[in-house]
């Protein structure tokens, strides 16, 4: 088991290290020099001069990218252009609000399974189409459409919540349920075509004809075999959520990573625009080296070589 | 199975005529293609110029969705819109395909290093959530309607590849493959006269999905600014500039929003029926 994990935490740690050389030379790609993009259209020759210098682009890029990595690694992340501040300090403010965002809209996980779950057993009952036509709009609904519609239901006609802004965890709310739509969805048919698939296995139909509750064999001995395909999937929109939060950041104007990015754009801030990418790819990568241990863990098959 | 002059084709037509709902969803999206081509005569107003007397009415029968801030009809833009958006889904998926196609069949058969590189190169790619990359690549080349069909062509092509390796790795021990190479047939031949046929139908199904979720990015980069821009009638851009008056006149976010909802719903469900109808089980 042990050797599986280290053989996927390498495999990790190369892709890491391979988006980080993608990362770093995101800055070499821009079009014209890049200390001339950085410092801007106003800029003197000696303010580039210094911007040059400053971060190392006089050197060759073999150096370059060691004195990122070096200072990425010491947590030296850079200043900020539009900010003028250093982008650790940002990131400290902004990262907190990003991450709340996701775990609140963690509850996706359950209710996808138990949709999934209802839809197989139900299979093509009154509840199974009703499931599954929740599920295909689920991955079809724009998120920034969804986000702006719950808006001005719930705070425009009703006023239950606030619209922009985040004071409280109530402001979470709608965030979270337009962030999470997508993955329940995505849950729910997965979830119902593993469970299709072992409920038509033979151990299913011998559990019935012992004579145990529907309930047990679902959630005995179908749960525990359907688990492990839909772990994968689980994590994948898990690893997703980082992505989403980006756009759902803009809509409710929640001051986080998702937001700090987007203005980082618009004002060619790219020490910020840099982190940031590298922040959310190690999220998505780390978050599917856990799941993959967590595969290797639960699954017997290969727990007990 | 007994039938044997049944063409695999033929086999696929039968089992698609049971899809209901993929083909009203083919029916629909044949509409909507309808509707970009005949724009010009469909559209009741003019698309592009303001008429600032007819500012921001209500849907009405002499402007079906309304008309914007500029007294533009909002419905004649939608019309228009569907061309540009079902544009930036079709071709930056087709370029996708391409690339992820041929390098998939070449990485598949040919193995080794190459192979190594190019899966390689997939796994960083998928390293990032795909609205991130996007926006990563409009950082980049710039905003506008054209960089964010290259991003989006970038992050699809090695969904396409992975798919096509594998499948060229299970038809290349096929016997068929294994006859045509002792008949000395070239390498460029076997990939892509014998392989490539074979991998058509799962290129196909993710073809189509691909679509709908293109739309829908291109859609959301519009929506942050980074895509589409006014006056473009992209349905993204048309949604983020009714956005500020979403209060006092939600039918400028609505209906934009219902043309993407209803595009993307029927690629994915003729996606889903399409994948019913060519999968070999049940």
């Amino acid at each position: 088991m042990f050797k599986y994990i280290i053989k996927r935490l390498l495999g990790m740690i190369v892709v890491m290290f391979f988006v980080s050389v993608v990362v770093f030379f995101f800055i070499h790609l821009l079009p014209g020099d890049p200390a001339q993009v950085i410092a801007g259209p106003e800029a003197t020759d000696a303010d580039i001069q210094n911007i040059r210098i400053s971060l190392g682009l006089d050197k060759s890029l073999f150096y370059q990218y060691c004195h990122f990595i070096t200072n990425l690694l010491s947590l030296n992340l850079g200043t900020s252009i539009s900010y003028d501040k250093p982008v650790w300090d940002i990131l400290e403010k902004r990262y907190p609000v990003s991450l709340t965002l996701a775990c609140c809209s963690l509850w996706f996980i359950p209710v996808g399974i138990l949709i999934g779950v209802l839809s197989a057993v139900y299979k093509n009952k009154f509840i199974d189409y009703m499931a599954m036509t929740f599920a295909i709009s689920g991955i079809s609904i724009p998120d920034f459409w969804l986000g702006l519609l719950l808006m001005i239901v719930f705070s425009s006609e009703l006023g239950w919540f606030n619209s922009t802004g985040y004071d409280s965890l109530k402001d979470m709310v709608l965030p979270a349920i337009t962030l999470g739509t997508i993955g329940t969805a995505i849950i729910a048919r997965f979830t119902r075509s593993a469970f299709l698939d072992i409920l038509s296995e033979n151990y299913i139909n011998t559990a019935r004809a012992k004579g145990l509750r529907e309930t047990q064999v679902i959630w005995k001995h179908s749960f525990k075999n359907a688990v492990l395909p839909i772990i994968t999937v689980v994590g994948l929109q898990v690893g997703g959520l980082m992505g989403g939060s980006i756009v759902v950041e803009r809509i409710f104007s929640l001051p986080g990573l998702g937001s700090l990015l987007l203005d980082a754009v618009n004002s060619r801030d790219y020490p910020i625009i840099q982190v940031l990418l590298l922040l959310y790819s190690f999220h998505f990568i780390v978050i599917n080296f856990m799941v993959d241990v967590l595969y290797i863990v639960i699954n017997p098959q290969i727990r007990l070589k | 199975m007994e039938n044997k002059q049944i063409s695999p084709f033929t086999l696929f037509l039968l089992r698609f005529k049971k899809q209901k709902p993929a083909i009203l969803a083919l029916i629909i999206l044949l509409l909507i293609l309808a509707i970009a081509i005949f724009a010009p005569l469909l559209a009741p107003y003019d698309y592009t110029t303001p008429n600032y007397s007819n500012r921001l009415l209500s849907p009405s029968f002499s402007h079906f969705a309304g008309t914007d801030n500029t007294g533009r009809d909002v419905f004649s833009r939608l019309l228009f819109g569907a061309r540009v958006s079902l544009s930036i889904g079709f071709i930056s998926v087709t370029m996708g395909m391409v690339v992820g196609t041929v390098l998939g069949i070449i990485a598949g058969f040919v193995g080794g290093v190459f192979d190594s590189i190019v899966m390689r190169i997939a796994d960083v790619l998928f390293a990032f959530p795909s609205i991130l990359l996007a926006i990563g690549i409009v950082a980049v080349l710039g905003q506008g309607i054209v960089n964010v069909i290259l991003a989006i062509a970038i992050f699809s092509s090695p969904v396409f590849a992975r798919i096509v390796r594998g499948s060229t790795l299970a038809i290349r021990n096929t016997q068929y493959i294994k006859a045509a190479e002792t008949m000395g047939a070239s390498k460029r031949r076997i990939m892509f006269i014998h392989i490539f046929p074979g991998t058509i139908s799962s290129i196909l199904v993710y073809f189509t999905m691909r679509i709908g979720t293109s739309i829908l990015t291109a859609a959301g980069l519009s929506y942050l600014g980074l895509g589409a821009k006014e006056p473009s009638p992209e349905w993204g851009a048309m949604l983020a500039s009714g956005r500020d008056l979403m209060y006092g006149h939600p039918y400028l976010t609505i209906f934009p929003g219902i043309a993407i909802f209803i595009t993307v719903l029927s690629f994915n469900i003729l996606g889903d029926g399409l994948r019913s109808a060519l999968d070999p089980k049940d």
